[in-house]
């Protein structure tokens, strides 16, 4: 048997992704609650997998737990991203269970049970960032970027070396301002698209085979 | 909600003091203040790993009768020089305010300005 025949395309691929950078990656999907995390999730999803992450609702908090699916593969053109895909719990600073009766019409008890499970969401969240290669962090477009949320998670990630892809959710919507997110943020790749509609959902991809898949040394925080 | 009978307390921390604090010392510090209904300015901020910490002590400390959370603004941290990072001056976190959340309300932040409000009826005398 001559050495090319032995020389088996998984291991000419597994020496290319040694020198060229990881096709493997746990991306985790963060933000603050009801920017689309889920919503985006379940299109990745549903266009590469045919599954769906979770439930999506207008009601803040509606994901509590991270939920995650593995080897999502991602093609784009000649190159792919094989990856495991973590949907996690919107992150806040804050959770009132009056805000649920008073402004989504839910009883006392549902509050308090969802502000309960929406704190320990927040927990776990946080944590996951300690276990991931790297984030789309998604942002409302109609909204002001500069939350302390945004800021907190950007700031963590560029101190463990981590990349992040900025996906400027809600493009659909008459007031969003997808230029603002870019001029807050313009060390990192911001992509507006509508996790909704799917509108540029494809340059997403282009984008994360090609920030997620460059070799990187992970800093622990 | 705790009503303060004595209006709002904003307490403004130096970096002297701050620097003075292990990092588990500091959050401690700022979540018993917080706790008790202050409103704090810290010269010299909290770094990512600090404030996440911080988000995650919060979610522990919410009792949602008594304390629903924190607010929490600062500027990001300083940008360091080629040289300085040769020379291993790391970056530092700049001014932050920090109050608890049912008092305190972040109306807009930009690389130039936090602008807060104290949430009406609750700062009165």
């Amino acid at each position: 048997m001559g050495i090319f025949s032995r020389f088996k395309r998984g291991n000419f691929s597994r020496i290319i992704q040694k020198i060229f950078g990881k096709k493997h990656a746990k991306i985790g999907i963060y933000g603050p609650p009801n920017v689309g995390k889920t919503t985006l999730a379940n299109r990745i999803l549903r266009e590469w997998t045919g599954d769906i992450m979770g439930s999506v609702s207008d009601i803040p908090h509606e994901t509590r737990r991270a939920k995650w699916k593995t080897n999502i593969k991602i093609d784009n053109g000649g190159s792919s991203l094989v990856m495991d895909l973590v949907d996690t719990p919107g992150i806040a600073t804050k959770i009132d269970f009056k805000e649920f009766m008073n402004t989504y019409g839910l009883n006392k008890e549902e509050s308090r049970m969802r502000a309960k499970e929406a704190t320990e969401g927040v927990i776990e969240s946080i944590r996951w960032l300690e276990d991931i290669d790297g984030v789309v962090l998604v942002m409302d477009s109609t909204k002001d970027p500069f939350t302390q949320v945004n800021v907190t998670i950007i700031g963590n990630l560029e101190a463990r070396d981590l990349p992040i892809l900025i996906a400027a959710n809600k493009i659909d919507a008459d007031e969003a301002s997808p230029a603002t997110l870019k001029s807050a943020f313009p060390q990192h790749p911001v992509v507006p698209i509508s996790a909704l509609t799917g509108y540029n959902t494809e340059d997403l991809y282009t984008n994360m085979v090609k920030h997620f898949g460059k070799k990187r040394n992970k800093k622990r925080g | 909600m705790v009503k303060k009978d004595k209006g709002i307390s904003f307490n403004l921390i130096s970096r002297k003091k701050l620097n003075n604090f292990s990092s588990s010392e500091k959050l401690k510090y700022i979540m018993k203040e917080v706790r008790q209904g202050r409103i704090l300015v810290l010269e010299h901020g909290l770094t990512p790993t600090e404030q996440t910490a911080l988000i995650e002590n919060t979610m522990k400390e919410i009792d949602h009768d008594t304390f629903i959370g924190i607010e929490m603004g600062g500027y990001g941290e300083e940008k360091t020089s080629f040289f300085q990072r040769v020379f291993g001056v790391i970056k530092k976190p700049r001014m932050t305010v920090i109050g608890p959340a049912h008092l305190l309300k972040m109306v807009h932040k930009d690389h130039d300005k936090i602008e807060t409000t104290i949430i009406p009826g609750k700062g009165e005398n």
